[in-house]
């Protein structure tokens, strides 16, 4: 197989962000008539590559050569020049438009200084019919369909520009089992007439169904480029996650803390084939008073979604849920606060701050909802309470009226913690935490999140870090494929455990 | 010195003055302000007196702006409630006593939060786009008052019911008395509460807010239905000032002056932090350039383009980054120091 040229050879690729190294000396090679997995957790480079790929961020090392022809992109035209074409999670088309206005968008055929209708619906039809999609008709608007019949439209619009290189970024992200069947049947067809094809996703089974070849990041740099059928879905989470598995069982359990056992009361929450169609299903949850349960799994495994369930944020169709023994219906944030919910998004810009605020409105913005409008919390309390979560949290810089946008994200991160804090939560739910803070307020987050399960709160604590949920958590709840798959006591499990799970295909 | 010249207020107040001073050097008399007969009289009370509609509604519209919406039937409900009115005094059996005033008054104050309360269940509950849910009533409701006033114009003759546009009270125009109890009243309610916070975090991060568990469904309805009750009042002082409810032309426009009066205050057309002082002061930059017109006896024709060509320079005069453009012509080298910090 080596013989053969691939059709991308991207060399060494660094891009470098203010401070940051993104990818770090990257190969990739894309080869005609495979389809190529990109793998890596959150951070890992993957975004960033392709959009090296695509012309959208220049390249500061490395080589990018495309057909034998060596590149470089100063944009994402020239890319598509080299015919590469993308089709994103969100589908970037035009939804007030007909399906074959969007195929042929800037490039309709031409007559008398007028757009050919006739030609562009003869070509529409055509791709759509190589695609087995003929039951379409080329002339419906576009947001009248599904979001996977967009997807595919999308994927018509490569096919009509005779792409030779397909790159889906998360196209099975929004679909349900059939519509990713008929997404692959189109992917296998391209594939067969040619075409290379990179295809990302977090979904680890259609990963194995659908690619031939794999290559890994971490940290943005390269693990490496595995034949799909020789990698084991074990050794491919080891290499994603960065922990060598005989490393793994030598994880040092030494401060783990003595854990309360209270199986014989009524937990405060309990879950029963919670689930919500098209989110997260399958979550059976008890959690008892003064607990950690964490929840852990690839990313796009359902954590956020189980969360966000839990917190009433989105609103669960499946199951049923009982908060200290009485069955509840969340509709909304506010009646699960009311039950002593709390709920930290790990989505800390667009779901936590408000960001032309102050930090001390933000800091008791929970407690004022809350409180209703007519009862303002009194300036002097309000100074007080900041400044004792000013001064317990170690925010910085110590300054209650300073806007909170100009926080990092760490001081930002330990202002919306107490935020619900001071709202004496009975289970807290945080999602991820801990993530793009800095090591010294990362340590200072979990130490709070142990004493605070002491003082007998429940916590639900979700982190891409395995290693930080296992240490810190009582239960660990797996989730795989936007199910949960298992419960476990955390007495010595391992991160091999974990992965075992994740890796089985027990779904 | 420099912390006053980035006060947010401090543009609209210049810009105030100058128009004030303009009008003192056109006219020597501009700025002084008489007794008479008891009653005050001078330029200045009659921009007060003239401005007190818009000053009103503009009042309300500051509200609704800072929770991330706009309401462009102001006009009309101020037209209906001065239908309502009048066409009630017209047709009581006794349309000049004190009582009759009173329940046209209420009733025109009930049209305004019934019409609020229906922007917002458009925008709240329906999820309509602001601009398109009060465009709705905009058109709507100046049929709804010509159906009120059978397409006439109603003219009344009730004491009581003209003191509210036109009579004064110690000295003052009781109009101007209304508008400030209005200010006053709107800013211990969002301020002396936490109703205003809740409203600022709303417009700056609808999804965050209702995370944090606020009712942002409740506080919409609310904003709304505060700018249909100072729409009313701004509908009865028209209607009062001239006798008569005209369906078609009474606060026309003025959801415009009402809108520019809140950009030229300060606050943001994308919700958010909000500054009722800086409404007052851009409703009363308004107010004084449709004086300054006649003063400097500007043909009719211009008015408008020349009341664009001020609000453009006041509005530029704010943005920081025209600010920074004009600075850095004046002083080219000169490193700009307010980098943000990012993340």
């Amino acid at each position: 197989m080596n013989e053969i040229v691939p059709v991308v050879d991207l060399r060494g690729i660094s891009i470098e962000f203010p401070g940051v190294k993104a990818l770090d000396g990257v190969d990739l090679r894309l080869f005609q008539g495979e389809v190529h997995a990109l793998m890596g957790e959150n951070g890992a480079g993957k975004s960033t590559l392709i959009k090296a790929l695509t012309g959208v961020y220049a390249i500061d090392s490395g080589t990018i050569t495309v057909l034998g022809e060596q590149h470089r992109f100063a944009g994402p035209a020239e890319a598509q020049d080299a015919r590469i074409s993308t089709v994103y999670q969100e589908v970037n088309l035009c939804p007030n438009l007909s399906i074959e206005e969007n195929i042929l968008l800037g490039r309709e055929p031409r007559r008398r200084g007028g757009i050919h209708w006739k030609e562009v619906r003869r070509r529409a039809r055509a791709v759509l019919e190589r695609l087995n999609l003929g039951h379409l008709d080329p002339g419906s608007v576009l947001s009248s369909h599904s979001i996977a019949i967009q997807q595919l439209v999308a994927i018509a619009r490569s096919v009509q520009v005779d792409a030779k290189v397909l790159i889906l970024d998360e196209p099975t992200s929004s679909l349900d089992t059939e519509e990713v069947q008929q997404l692959f049947a189109v992917i296998r067809s391209l594939r067969d007439h040619g075409v290379a094809i990179l295809f990302v996703s977090h979904f680890l089974e259609q990963v194995y169904e659908i690619s031939d070849r794999m290559t890994v990041l971490r940290n943005g740099r390269l693990v490496g480029e595995f034949m799909t059928r020789e990698l084991p879905r074990m050794s491919l989470i080891s290499k994603m996650m960065g922990k060598e598995l005989d490393a793994l069982t030598e994880l040092d359990r030494s401060d783990v803390r003595t854990r309360p056992d209270r199986t014989d009361a009524v937990p405060l929450l309990l879950a029963e084939k919670l689930g919500r169609k098209g989110s997260v299903g399958n979550v059976d949850i008890a959690l008892y008073e003064g607990q950690i349960l964490g929840l852990a799994g690839l990313l796009g495994s359902g954590r956020t979604e189980t969360a966000r369930l839990l917190f009433g944020a989105d609103r669960a169709d499946q199951g049923q849920l009982t908060i200290r023994g009485t069955a509840q219906t969340l509709r909304s944030p506010r009646s699960a606060i009311d039950h002593g919910i709390a709920f930290s998004s790990e989505n800390r810009k667009e779901e936590g701050l408000i960001g032309d605020l102050s930090v001390r409105d933000n800091l008791v913005l929970a407690m004022q909802a809350s409180q209703g409008w007519l009862r303002r919390i009194p300036a002097h309390q309000q100074d007080q309470l900041t400044e004792k979560f000013i001064g317990a949290l170690d925010i910085r810089p110590a300054d209650k009226d300073a806007l909170i946008r100009n926080l990092s994200g760490g001081n930002q991160q330990k202002v919306l913690l107490a935020r619900w804090l001071i709202t004496n939560p009975k289970l807290l739910i945080l999602d991820e935490p801990t993530r793009g803070i800095d090591i010294g307020a990362k340590t200072q987050i979990q130490k709070l999140i142990s004493t605070l399960a002491g003082d007998g709160m429940s916590i639900i604590f979700i982190s891409a870090e395995l290693e930080e949920v296992l240490r810190l958590s009582d239960h660990i709840a797996v989730l795989k494929d936007r199910r949960m798959v298992a419960d476990l006591p955390n007495d010595g499990v391992t991160m091999e455990d974990v992965m075992t799970i994740i890796a089985g295909s027990a779904a | 010195m420099n912390a006053l010249l980035k006060h947010r207020l401090t543009w609209p107040v210049l810009a105030l003055v100058l128009l004030l001073l303009l009008n003192q050097v056109f006219r020597a008399d501009f700025l002084s302000v008489r007794l008479q007969d008891g009653h005050l009289y001078g330029s200045l009370i009659d921009i007060l007196r003239n401005g007190a509609p818009t000053i009103l509604i503009a009042l309300g519209m500051t509200l609704v702006i800072a929770s991330r919406g706009i309401d462009l039937s102001v006009g009309a409900v101020a037209a209906i409630a001065g239908a309502v009115s009048c066409t009630y005094i017209y047709t009581s059996p006794d349309p000049s006593s004190l009582r009759t005033a009173a329940v046209a008054v209420a009733l025109a104050v009930v049209a305004g939060l019934v019409l609020g309360l229906w922007n917002g269940f458009l925008v709240s509950v329906v999820g309509i786009q602001p601009i398109i849910a009060t465009l709705v009533l905009m058109t709507a409701g100046r049929g709804l008052a010509q159906l009120v006033t059978d397409g006439q114009i109603i003219s009344v003759s009730n004491d009581s019911y003209q003191s509210i546009g036109a009579g004064f009270v110690l000295g003052l125009p009781i109009s101007i008395l209304i508008a400030a109890a209005a200010f006053l009243a709107a800013g211990l309610l969002t301020r002396r509460t936490a109703l205003g916070t809740l409203i600022e975090a709303v417009g700056i991060n609808p999804v965050a807010s209702r995370l944090a568990g606020l009712n942002a469904r409740t506080i919409t309805m609310a904003v709304y239905v505060f700018s249909g009750l100072c729409a009313a009042i701004a509908g009865l002082m028209i209607s009062s000032n001239v006798t008569a409810a005209d369906a078609n032309n009474a606060g026309l426009y003025i959801e415009m002056d009402a809108i520019l009066a809140v950009v030229i205050g300060g606050t943001s057309l994308a919700g958010g932090r909000y500054s009722l002082v800086g409404t007052l002061i851009g409703a009363l930059i308004i107010q004084t350039l449709t004086t300054t017109v006649y003063t400097l006896g500007i043909p009719p024709e211009v008015t408008l383009v020349f009341k664009a060509l001020v609000v453009i320079i006041v509005c530029l005069l704010q943005s920081s980054r025209a600010r920074t453009l004009l600075k850095q012509r004046r002083r080219p080298v000169t490193a700009t120091s307010d980098v943000k910090v990012a993340i």
